[in-house]
C-alpha cells in the first residue's frame, strides 16, 4: 500500500514511517521539519499541509492511505491562533485532499486528553463520551476541535475509511512529548494532596498501533492505550525523580521556574484529576496489544541520552 | 510499616485485587494505602464501635454484589463498618467499596485515599465497570439526605434513588439488604448547619448536644438480608422501577425493626 505520512519528522511520525516501509508499504512524508536521516526509501516532502505543495504530492503521488498526525500542542505554539490554524485548517486541508484524490484510509492521530480532567471524570472513559472540562482549558479546545472535526469525514466523505486514535501520552526514548517533557526536570511538581493516574505507552507501541489500524482498515473513532495507568508520584519515582509537593496556591506561581516545566493554567486539572481511557474496543479490532509494560516504558524514557 | 496491623495485612494478601508488584491494580487501588485504611477502620469495627454482624453469610463471597441500606450517623461511619465487615467476616475476605460524593473527591488528601482504597466518585459508569469487574459494591440509595437524619429521625428512612435498581437490573446483580444499627447513636446530630458547611465546601455541619459531632464509642450492629435477585433490563418505566425499590425498600425496614427489638448501644 501506497502511505503518506503526514508530521512524518516527528518522534511517532519517524517510527510510524520506518515501521510501515518495514512492513512492506511504500511509504511518503510530508512535514515542515526536515528529517536529515530518513531512509532512502521514505520520500520526505518539506512543506506545510495547508499549501499548494503539499496538495501536489496527493496528485502526483496518488497515496491509497493518509496517516494525519500533524497537529501540536501548547508545548509547540504558543499562540492559539497557530494552533487552530495547525491543528484545524490543517486536518480540514488534509481531509480534503484525501477526499479529493481518492484516498481509501486516513486516519487521524488524536490525544486521549480529549476526555479532560475533573474531579468528576469517569475513570476508564469510552469513545461515546463527551469531552469535559474544556472551560478550565482553553489550550485543549483546538485539538478537541480538530478530533471532532476529523470525525466528520465519516459521514462527509463516506467513502474513505477514517479512524480517529485517541492515544495515551506516549513515553519512550525520544523523550519527546507532553509527558517526557513534564517529566524531564529533576523535580516532578505536584500538587499537594493529588496523585492522580497517568495513562501512557511506549512509543514504538504507539506506531505499532497506528500500523494495525491502517492495516485492518479500521473505520470509527477509539481510545488506544496499552498497559494500565500508575499514580503520577510511581511514574516520577520509577523515571528517578523527586516528586515535589506543592500548595496549588503556589504551584502555579513556580512553574516555569526553579527548573519545572512550563504548564498553562488549564494544565492544572491534568496534574490533579486522571484522564484514563478504555482501550478494549481498539484491541478487540484491530487485534493490537502492547509489547512494552509500563515498567519497561519508564525505564526506557530514562535510561535514553538526554 | 506502621499503623498496619497483622491480620490486616494477612487478609490484604488474600484480596482478589489484580495488584502489580508495587501494589497498585488498575483501577489506582493501592495496598499500602488499604492496609492503613483498613487497619484504622479494623480498630474502629473491632474496639471502638464492637460492631457486630449478623447475616454476613448472606454476602456472596465471589462475583457482583451491591450491598444495599440505610444511611445512619452524620457521615460516613455506616461504609467504614460495611467495609471492615466485608473484609473481616467474609472469607475470603472482600473489598466492598463506595460511591463517593463528588466534593470529597474534590478535596486534596481526602480525594487520593478514597480513591486509592477504591471507593470512587459516585457516577453509574464507575458502578457498571465495578460491577462487570465482579466486585462489591456498596450502595446507600439515600445519599446525602440520609446521612443528613437528625437523632430523632435516625431509624426512619428517608426517599430512596432509583439509579441503582436500573444498574442491578441491567447487569443482573443481585441486591444483599442490609439494616446498620446504633450511627444515630453514635454521632447524636441536633441541628446541620448548612451555611456552615457551605463555607468550608461541605453540604453541611452536623451539630451534637456536645458541639462537634466526633462519634461516641457506642454498639453498633449490621444486619444483612438475604439477596434479592431481580429480573429486568434497567429501562422499565419509573412505576415498575418504583416498585422493585420499595421491595428494598420494606426489606431494610424489616431489617431495622427486626434488629432493634434486640439492639441496645451499650
Amino acid at each position: 500500500m501506497k502511505v503518506l505520512v503526514i508530521g512524518v519528522a516527528g518522534k511517532i511520525g519517524q517510527r510510524v514511517a520506518i515501521g510501515l516501509a518495514e512492513h512492506g508499504h511504500q511509504v511518503l512524508g510530508i512535514d515542515r521539519r526536515p528529517w536529515p536521516d530518513a531512509p532512502a526509501s521514505i520520500a520526505v516532502s518539506e512543506c506545510d499541509i495547508r499549501k499548494r505543495a503539499a496538495e501536489d504530492v496527493f496528485r502526483t503521488e496518488q497515496p491509497e492511505a493518509v496517516v494525519h498526525m500533524a497537529t501540536v500542542t501548547h508545548l509547540t505554539a504558543a499562540s492559539s491562533e497557530d494552533r487552530y490554524r495547525i491543528n484545524l485548517g490543517g486536518t480540514k486541508s488534509v481531509f480534503d485532499f484525501c477526499h479529493r484524490y481518492g484516498v481509501q484510509r486516513a486516519i487521524f492521530l488524536g490525544r486521549h486528553t480529549y476526555y479532560g480532567a475533573a474531579p468528576d471524570s469517569v475513570l476508564y472513559h469510552t469513545e461515546d463520551e463527551p469531552p469535559l472540562a474544556l472551560e478550565t482549558f482553553p489550550e485543549l479546545a483546538d485539538l478537541v476541535a480538530a478530533d471532532l472535526f476529523a470525525g466528520t469525514a465519516l459521514w462527509r466523505y463516506p467513502e474513505i475509511d477514517t479512524a480517529v486514535l485517541r492515544v495515551v501520552y506516549t513515553l519512550g526514548p525520544s523523550r519527546s512529548g507532553t509527558l517526557a517533557s513534564f517529566l524531564r526536570g529533576p523535580r516532578v511538581p505536584m500538587v499537594f494532596g493529588y496523585d492522580p493516574l497517568f495513562q501512557f505507552m511506549h512509543e514504538d507501541d504507539v506506531a505499532a498501533a497506528i500500523i494495525a489500524a491502517l492495516e485492518s482498515k479500521l473505520r470509527g473513532v477509539y481510545n488506544v492505550a496499552g498497559p494500565p495507568p500508575l499514580p503520577l508520584s510511581l511514574v516520577a519515582r520509577e523515571a528517578g525523580h523527586r516528586a515535589l509537593h506543592v500548595p496549588e496556591a503556589l504551584f502555579r506561581l513556580m512553574l516555569g521556574r526553579f527548573g519545572l516545566p512550563r504548564l498553562p493554567p488549564g494544565a492544572l486539572a491534568h496534574v490533579k484529576y486522571p484522564v484514563v481511557i478504555d482501550g478494549s474496543a481498539f484491541k478487540r479490532k484491530t487485534g493490537f496489544s502492547h509489547r512494552h509494560d509500563e515498567y519497561r516504558t519508564i525505564e526506557a524514557f530514562a535510561r535514553a541520552p538526554r | 510499616m506502621r499503623f498496619v496491623l497483622p491480620e490486616v495485612e494477612q487478609r490484604l494478601a488474600r484480596l482478589e485485587i489484580p495488584f502489580n508488584r508495587d501494589g497498585i491494580d488498575p483501577f489506582g487501588l493501592s495496598r499500602d494505602h488499604l492496609a492503613k485504611f483498613l487497619s484504622m477502620l479494623t480498630f474502629f469495627y473491632r474496639h471502638y464501635f464492637r460492631c457486630t454482624a449478623r447475616g454476613v453469610e448472606n454476602v456472596p463471597v465471589r462475583g457482583r454484589a451491591m450491598l444495599v441500606g440505610n444511611h445512619s450517623g452524620g457521615y460516613a461511619i455506616d461504609a467504614g463498618m460495611l467495609i471492615a465487615s466485608a473484609f473481616l467476616e467474609l472469607e475470603p475476605p472482600r473489598l466492598a467499596q463506595g460511591m463517593v460524593e463528588k466534593f470529597l473527591s474534590r478535596m486534596p488528601l481526602a480525594g487520593t485515599w478514597l480513591q486509592r482504597t477504591g471507593q470512587f466518585t459516585g457516577l453509574p459508569e464507575h458502578c457498571t465497570r465495578l460491577l462487570e469487574e465482579e466486585r462489591l459494591l456498596m450502595v446507600f440509595p439515600e445519599g446525602a439526605r440520609g446521612t443528613a437524619k437528625l437523632f430523632v429521625e435516625r431509624y426512619s428512612l428517608v426517599r430512596f434513588g432509583t439509579g441503582f435498581m436500573r444498574l442491578a437490573l441491567a447487569t443482573s446483580t443481585p441486591i444483599v439488604p442490609f439494616a446498620f444499627l446504633g450511627g444515630g447513636e453514635a454521632v447524636p446530630t441536633v441541628v446541620n448547619l448548612e451555611r456552615v458547611g457551605k463555607m468550608v465546601g461541605l453540604p453541611y455541619v452536623p451539630v451534637t448536644p456536645y458541639g462537634l459531632a466526633v462519634p461516641l464509642p457506642v454498639h453498633v450492629e449490621l444486619h444483612f438480608g438475604e439477596p434479592m435477585q431481580f429480573r429486568g433490563t434497567g429501562n422499565e418505566d419509573d412505576v415498575e422501577i418504583l416498585h422493585k425499590v420499595d421491595d428494598v425498600k420494606r426489606k431494610i425496614s424489616t431489617l431495622i425493626d427486626r434488629g432493634l427489638r434486640r439492639y441496645a448501644p451499650t
